[in-house]
């Protein structure tokens, strides 16, 4: 996980991407969520999608799972254009995704949500291979460090980071040749949280593409190899990770010069004072305001 | 970083003290159709103590006779729920389809088996025609159902006068093919002291087979994801459009098993026929621990919702009680039921 290892791969693999985005754009309805995005994913490369909330960054990987079709632009895999009608065509071409919202069906148990959509039959009459599944899903939950000890408990139950551990294991095990992670680590703790990035390396390392969203900017320049920023629908930076650092890149994620306002504004609130506990009305806490528009009156 | 710790395994996962195994009893008491299990018992036991013909061991074909008859279509009508989905057009479909193989038989002068094969070519379309119109308006099933609902009972009525200047079909039990076609769709064989209808193997099998497709199949698995959360089931590759259609001409196709008996048992279809039967069928499933929402139930619950129909309503008659009050017990039972099943579920859930 040093840089060394990261340009060995770089070198080690073709520079001819899996997945190409060419000038996509989408819109829902007067919404135009996407607008002009082009992306390489490299085969050995993780490729970081970053922006602030609601630049688009879901939009766009559903396109290339196939959840949304693009209204502009083409996407090329492999050098031939396609347009997925279903993420089950997506996933076809070797494409996993682990969602933001998850996609898990709540009643049903933590296996057979494993398995969705990739059943594993046996026989003439294609029974179920169940025990062959509970096992296999098990097994790859027991290696994101996460123990459910009833397979058949229904995912409603679990808590939020474990649903997230199932769902991250499953687009792991199933994905091919593109993994994609919408902000994998939200609900994650520590530990989990350095599993998933484990694996992101590991998938990088066994030749897949991976496509990598996160607020994280330290999750995002531990494993980036590409950064690609999005504001508003529109690419703003698309460097490669020799080109910036932790600093740049936290910068650019915050929108550069707001970040340097923020730490400006927050260093005047004093982290040692203690305020007397007191009732407030509804709606009384009044929001932060930006010090140019008003001064704050504490 | 150590070459240990950069592989993720089992070494770093600990077992979860906090969560004990769950008995078998806690297991068994969690399947979907515990509720309706229990609600047969007690109906049996209930009817074994008050109505002495209840008693009665040849009695048992005609009360499995009544409940195949509603089991055969509450069957596919539960999958449909547990998929997300009603429909309230198939108790009228299986007169539809009773009534077409009847009038194209007879109009035509052809053997009696060519109209069977036609009326399941216009039952399987008529289901098809429901889950195409869902995906093509995106309304609930509820409504679009409830419009072919009524468009059947038209068509029914309109298409049997038009046809025959009659309310209800002709008589074809002299023409070619009527005797066998009989023998599949209306025969009956005596065991000992019991008369079965085969409708009653009908709805065993039928029974089996959904459970097996439902628990045992990736079809099974898609079901319950479809009914669960549909998006997410498209999100990770379901093929959500095909199962919903799938599971509408199932219904198709049971309704087309259904309309045959009726057309082979009495020779002739009456066009006014199945109206309200398409609520009788969504009981069963329900009391046989089918979600409303969906995504959860069984089949074998479905089926026992439907045996508890069938004690109830000979049993309300073999106890000299006045059936007018079948309805009122049908409500009391249905809510008695859904209290039970979420009771039963929430019990278990927690032991
Ligand atoms: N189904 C939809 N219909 C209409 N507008 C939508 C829909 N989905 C997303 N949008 C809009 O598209 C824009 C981009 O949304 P998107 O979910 O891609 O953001 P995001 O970058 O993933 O944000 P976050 O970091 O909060 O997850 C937003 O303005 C959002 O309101
Ligand atoms: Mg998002």
């Amino acid at each position: 996980m040093s840089s060394a290892t990261v340009e060995r791969h770089d070198a080690a693999h073709s520079d001819t991407p899996i997945l190409t985005l060419d000038d996509v754009g989408k819109s829902y309805g007067n919404v135009h969520a996407l607008r002009g995005v082009s992306l390489n994913v490299r085969q050995g490369e993780v490729t970081c999608v970053l922006g602030d909330n609601g630049a688009g960054k879901s939009t766009l990987i559903k396109i290339i799972s196939g959840l949304h079709e693009h209204t502009d632009g083409t996407m090329t895999l492999d050098g031939v254009e396609c347009r997925f009608p279903s993420p089950r065509a997506a996933q076809a071409s070797g494409i996993a995704t682990v969602y933001q919202d998850l996609a898990l069906a709540p009643l049903m148990s933590v296996w057979r949500n494993f398995f969705l959509g990739n059943e594993i039959h046996k026989g003439l009459f294609r029974t179920l291979d169940i025990a062959r599944m509970k096992r296999i899903c098990d097994e790859e939950l027991a290696k994101m460090g996460i123990i459910i000890p009833d397979l058949d408990r229904p995912v409603g139950g679990l808590s939020g980071g474990q649903r997230q551990c199932i769902a991250i294991a499953r687009a792991i095990y199933f994905g091919a040749r593109v993994i994609i992670l919408d902000e994998p680590t939200a609900a994650l703790g520590v530990k989990q949280s350095g599993v998933v990035l484990r694996y992101i390396v590991k998938a990088r390392d066994a030749g897949l593409g991976v496509i990598f969203i996160t607020h994280n900017p330290h999750h995002a320049h531990l494993v980036g190899n590409h950064f690609v920023i999005l504001k508003l629908g529109r690419v703003v930076l698309d460097a490669h990770r020799d080109e910036l650092t932790l600093e740049q890149l936290t910068t650019e994620m915050a929108g550069g010069q707001e970040l340097a306002e923020l730490s400006h504004e927050l260093r005047g609130v004093d982290p040692g004072k203690v305020v007397t506990p007191a009732e407030v009305e509804h709606g009384q806490v009044e929001a932060p305001a930006r010090p140019q528009e008003e001064e704050p009156s504490a | 970083m150590t070459a240990t710790a950069t592989e993720p395994g089992r070494a770093g996962a600990t077992r979860d003290d906090r969560v004990a195994s769950r008995s078998l009893a806690a297991r068994l008491l969690s399947r979907p159709e515990v509720g309706s299990l229990i609600g047969a018992i007690v109906i049996f036991l209930l009817f074994m103590a008050v109505a002495v013909p209840f008693r009665n061991i040849a009695n048992v074909g005609t009360i499995l006779y009544g409940a195949s008859t509603i089991g055969i279509m509450a069957v596919p009508v539960g999958l449909l729920m547990i998929g997300g989905e009603f429909d309230l057009s198939a108790g009228v479909a299986a007169t539809t389809s009773g009534l077409s193989a009847s009038l194209i038989a007879w109009n035509l002068g052809l053997n009696v088996w060519v109209g069977v094969i036609l009326a399941l070519v216009v039952s399987v379309a008529v289901g098809a025609f429901n889950g195409w119109l869902l995906f093509k308006t995106g309304l609930p099933s509820f409504l679009v159902t409830l419009g072919t609902f009524f468009i059947l009972q038209g068509v029914n009525l309109g298409v049997t006068r038009l046809l025959t200047g009659n309310v209800a079909t002709a008589d074809i039990s002299d023409m070619d093919g009527f005797v066998s076609a009989q023998k599949v769709f209306g025969s009956e064989i005596t065991l000992g002291p019991v008369t079965l209808k085969v409708t009653v193997l009908y709805w065993v099998v039928l029974t089996l087979i959904a459970a097996y497709v439902l628990l045992r199949t990736r079809v099974g698995n898609w079901i319950f994801a479809v009914g669960g959360d549909s998006a997410a089931a498209r999100a990770v590759g379901v093929p959500v459009k095909a199962t919903k259609i799938g599971l509408f001409m199932a219904v198709g196709f049971c309704a087309w098993l259904s309309g045959m008996h009726l057309l082979f048992q009495f020779n002739t279809v009456q066009s006014g026929e199945g109206v309200g039967k398409e609520f009788i069928f969504i009981i069963a499933a329900v009391i046989g621990g089918c979600l409303l929402t969906g995504g959860y139930g069984s089949v074998i619950g479905a089926s026992i919702g439907a045996l508890i129909f069938g004690m109830t309503q000979l049993g309300i008659n073999y106890a000299g009680w006045n059936p007018d009050w079948f309805k009122t017990f049908l409500g009391v039972m249905l809510l008695l039921a859904t209290v039970v099943n979420v009771y039963v579920k929430l019990k278990a859930d927690r032991r």
